[in-house]
């Protein structure tokens, strides 16, 4: 069956004729869009993060045919290497990353946590319910689902951090 | 362009180094925390890991495994699972291998898919035209077996253990020190089989070209992992070329080749078009390497004033029949603490569970905290600060051997860090320090590994426009290889580190040691350096002046009161040099090894067992820094880990098959975010080691690991009263003790 996916702006109309394509899978073989990563195949790493119709999710635990005109950014819809975006280059030069493998899945979801956290969402570490405010505890809690194995989480924690500062004192 | 002039430059590490001559140098490139080159390509998903970029045409591999513990394959649903959509072959194939190669083998490991030694290990591959039907024919397998699991050995205990001469060792007579010590402990720890977890799965992909293998695939040896494919194979290892230039991270596992490196060159071969195999995660857990369980007695005394009279240190580790590598669990006791009465037991048990290998520091990661933590108990029943303790027993040379040390910064790391962490505050009480239900402690521990240098080449060319190129087959796992690769070329020619390209983890590339045993940075930089240093000599020809007397910066050339631009002495030339280090005689003299000390809070919930880590700092020495940047995070990278080690992670055998009840990312419990604390990190950038390597740097990789554990239980001690001697410190042995 044919499934349209909008990704990073641009339709792609696939021939899945097969229903247990995941839509990782589908990204990377169908699409040649290896950024996002195959860590786990089981939802439990995290590098296979993708923004889909603005929430993130992980890619490998959704089949490609359930995402019918949805409209889904990968990490190239972020930033290329001429064009980094402010997370992008945050994670550079903080070091938020060392073999590189579970990179994309964090800055994926570094960019859609710093928007559930603007939007007012709580999350477990959350004291006041009502205004969760941007701490480490709360970046370090909401970026528990992305694994490094490298394990550069307080590098990561300082990217998000400098970024996420930055957002909000242009907003002020 | 036009053919280079070519240079060389051998050097065999057998005096140590005089000239420090990266001190020597202009750009002032080297050392600083410059941002990784390839950066931008890893934080945009374009740097490309082994499964990816397929050629036209790749089919996909699938393996089908074992599942029981001992026996033979006698039989398969072939005829069935080929009849399934898509299916192209299923493969049984002699060649194929029973586990990885362990590091550095540069020979095929034990071949053979129809005797089973573990369960979980690869009997069969299906080739499918898509990933998906692959894994449903692989999943559809059934194989016929003659069963011999009831002699299958799978627990520790069952185990008959080896004791092989060369390592073991005695020295005086410990059971009498142990008698006549004013103090002693006689105590036993565990520490469970671990899963390197790497976030990327191995993978390969293969394809034959006029009797030419590539493979694609996830490795940190190129040199001798192409030697034990070819091997593995049957062919000349000049048909074979690997390449890995992006390695999702390795910690060991991925330093000899695997399963799918065999599977998918042999799948290849057969049907005549490319093929890719990504080890599932269950995969990756069982049929890669685990890293051995160990049991280990450690025996320790002292005189009235603290000062050790004797160590021992036993420990018991397995691995599958006929694997040459046991985890070397005693390697830093030999020379980290002072004691005239030592004994070192070394016993190996034979066991029919997914084989044991590297992983991250083999031997220190699980020896030192272990060690480090009998320390404390010994500093505690004498009566003395852990901190003066272990400054009361650093020996003055190797007590093992009298050896000189070629550094030694114990004592520097130890006093450093406990001024930085506030050591001065630590609960001098046990279990004496609350904030409502947390119980507060501070813990502290030696940090150590040995030290090692690997034969290394590498090329460096200087073209014409005056940029430069680098090229080994070392990798870089995250490692920061191509950080400081550039760094040094950039340092030794005079050019801006943009000026310069590295081109790593291509088997076809000059052969150097590759990443493993943190000797891959001091390696592949030396032959670096001395590439660049042979271009050096044939500038300075030009310049009609001594290499000494030759300034490089900034693309200009420099000599006495003459400067020019360097394309202008290139007119036109490209030179490469070639540059080789050896391991020589200068390690046989000196004892070498890195150094360093860590100290931690802890806080214990007396009502969950919970711990968590507040503080977490280490001061480390291991000669010449490269890259301040990088090895800061390969330090965090080896703390964290140790976090893991003390807190989560433990692979669960089934004590009747022994496959892996917890074989995945849910189940093995590796550090999240969540767990870690911000970490104050010192690196001692005055250090030097002239017996290393001509930088005079040593292995980082690995260090910052070797000791975190300790420190952590240690400061569970303090905080609760109770020491922990079954890693990992869980909630469960926690409540157990605090009642």
């Amino acid at each position: 069956m044919d499934v349209t996916l909008t990704v990073n702006g641009t339709p792609h109309v696939l021939e899945i004729d097969d229903p247990r394509v995941s839509l990782l899978d589908a990204l990377r073989q169908r699409l040649d869009l290896t950024g996002t990563k195959k860590g786990c195949d089981h939802g439990q790493c995290g590098a296979c993060t993708v923004i889909v119709n603005g929430r993130r999710i992980n890619s490998c635990l959704t089949l490609a045919v359930m995402h019918e005109g949805d409209e889904i950014t990968t990490i190239e819809g972020i930033g290329t290497p001429g064009d980094l975006a402010p997370l992008q280059q945050a994670f550079i030069r903080h070091d938020g990353f060392q073999c590189g493998y579970c990179t994309p899945g964090q800055i994926m979801s570094a960019t859609a946590m710093l928007e559930e956290l603007r939007q007012g969402w709580p999350s477990q570490v959350t004291g006041d319910l009502g205004s969760p405010a941007l701490s480490d505890d709360e970046i370090r809690e909401r970026m528990s689902g992305n694994l490094c194995r490298c394990s550069c989480y307080p590098n990561i924690v300082d990217a998000i951090r400098e970024v996420a500062g930055k957002a909000a004192e242009g907003a002020a | 362009m036009p053919e280079p002039i070519e240079l060389k430059l051998d050097h065999r590490m057998d005096l140590p180094d005089q000239e420090d001559l990266l001190d020597r140098m202009a750009q002032g490139v080297i050392s600083t925390p410059m941002d990784r080159p390839e950066g931008p390509l890893k934080v945009s998903g374009t740097a490309s890991y082994a499964d990816e970029d397929h050629p036209p045409g790749t089919a996909y591999g699938w393996f089908v495994r074992a599942n029981i513990a001992k026996g033979w394959v006698t039989g398969l649903n072939t005829k069935e699972l080929q009849t399934m959509p898509g299916v192209l072959a299923v493969i049984r194939d002699d060649r194929m291998i029973r586990n990885p190669a362990q590091g550095g083998d540069a020979k095929s490991p034990h071949q053979g898919p129809a005797e089973i030694f573990y369960k979980g290990q690869p009997i069969a591959l299906v080739v499918a035209e898509t990933f998906e039907q692959a894994r449903d024919a692989g999943l559809a397998a059934r194989a016929e077996y003659k069963d011999s699991s009831h002699k299958a050995v799978i627990l520790p205990a069952q185990a008959k253990y080896e004791e092989p001469r060369s390592k073991q060792s005695s020295q005086g007579n410990l059971d009498r020190a142990m008698k006549k010590a004013a103090f002693s402990v006689d105590v036993e720890y565990d520490t469970p089989s671990m899963s390197h977890a790497a976030m990327e799965p191995h993978a390969a992909v293969a394809w034959w070209e006029d009797g030419r293998l590539t493979l694609r695939g996830s490795y940190q040896m190129l040199n001798s992992n192409a030697q034990e494919l070819a091997d593995a194979l049957g062919v000349s290892v000049k048909k074979v070329r690997i390449l890995s230039r992006y390695v999702g991270g390795g910690f060991g596992s991925k330093l000899g080749i695997g399963h799918e490196g065999v599977g998918a060159a042999i799948a290849a071969q057969k049907l005549g078009r490319p093929v890719a195999i990504a080890l599932h995660r269950r995969q990756v857990f069982e049929a890669t390497h685990r890293r051995s369980e160990t049991r280990q007695r450690v025996r320790l005394c002292c005189d009235a004033d603290g000062h050790l009279t004797g160590i021992g240190h036993e420990a018991w580790v397995s691995n599958l029949p006929g694997e040459d590598f046991s985890e070397p669990v005693t390697q830093a006791t030999s020379f980290t603490w002072a004691g005239e009465n030592r004994e070192i037991g070394h016993y190996i048990g034979r066991l029919n569970l997914t084989g044991a290998g590297s992983m991250r520091a083999p031997g220190e990661a699980v020896g030192v905290p272990v060690t480090d933590a009998a320390m404390d108990e010994l500093s505690e029943a004498a009566g003395i600060d852990p901190v003066e303790f272990r400054l009361r027993n650093i020996p003055e040379t190797d007590p093992s051997t009298g050896k000189p040390f070629s550094s030694n910064r114990l004592a520097d790391c130890i006093r450093i860090g406990a001024e930085r962490f506030g050591w001065s505050e630590r609960p001098k009480v046990p279990g004496s320090r609350r904030e409502g239900e947390w119980l507060i402690g501070f813990g502290m521990s030696a940090i150590i590994r040995v030290n090692m240098l690997g034969d290394s080449t590498a090329r460096v060319t200087l073209r014409p426009d005056g940029t430069a190129l680098v090229e080994t087959d070392m990798t870089d796992i995250g490692t920061g290889s191509y950080s400081v690769l550039t760094q040094i070329a950039a340092e030794m020619l005079g050019l801006p580190p943009e000026r310069v390209t590295t081109v790593l983890g291509d088997s076809d590339l000059p052969p150097s040691i590759g990443s493993g045993g943190s000797r891959g940075a001091a390696s592949s930089g030396s032959s670096v350096m001395l590439a660049a240093r042979a271009l050096r000599g044939k500038l300075a020809e030009r310049m009609g002046c001594d290499e000494e007397e030759l300034t490089l910066k900034d693309g200009t050339v420099i000599a006495g009161n003459r400067q020019r631009d360097l394309a202008d002495v290139l007119a036109g030339d490209s030179l490469q040099g070639t540059g080789t280090i050896r391991k020589g005689k200068a390690e046989d003299g000196h004892r070498q090894s890195s150094w360093g000390a860590e100290f931690c809070e802890v806080a214990v919930s007396s009502v969950t067992g919970e711990v968590h880590v507040r503080r977490l700092s280490g001061v480390f020495a291991a000669g010449r820094i490269l890259n301040a940047k990088t090895a800061r995070s390969q330090c965090m990278g080896g703390m964290i880990f140790g976090i893991g080690q003390a807190l989560h992670e433990e692979v669960f055998h089934d004590a009747r098959d022994g496959s892996f009840m917890n074989r995945d990312l849910a189940e093995y419990h590796v550090p999240v975010n969540l767990d870690v604390p911000h970490m104050d990190i010192e690196l001692l950038m005055d250090d030097r080691d002239p017996f290393a390597n001509p930088m005079q740097a040593k292995g980082i990789g690995e260090l910052a690991l070797c000791g975190t554990a300790g420190a952590i239980v240690n400061a569970i001690a303090n905080a609760t009263g109770h020491r922990f001697r079954s890693f990992p410190v869980t909630l469960d042995k926690v409540l157990e003790k605090l009642g």
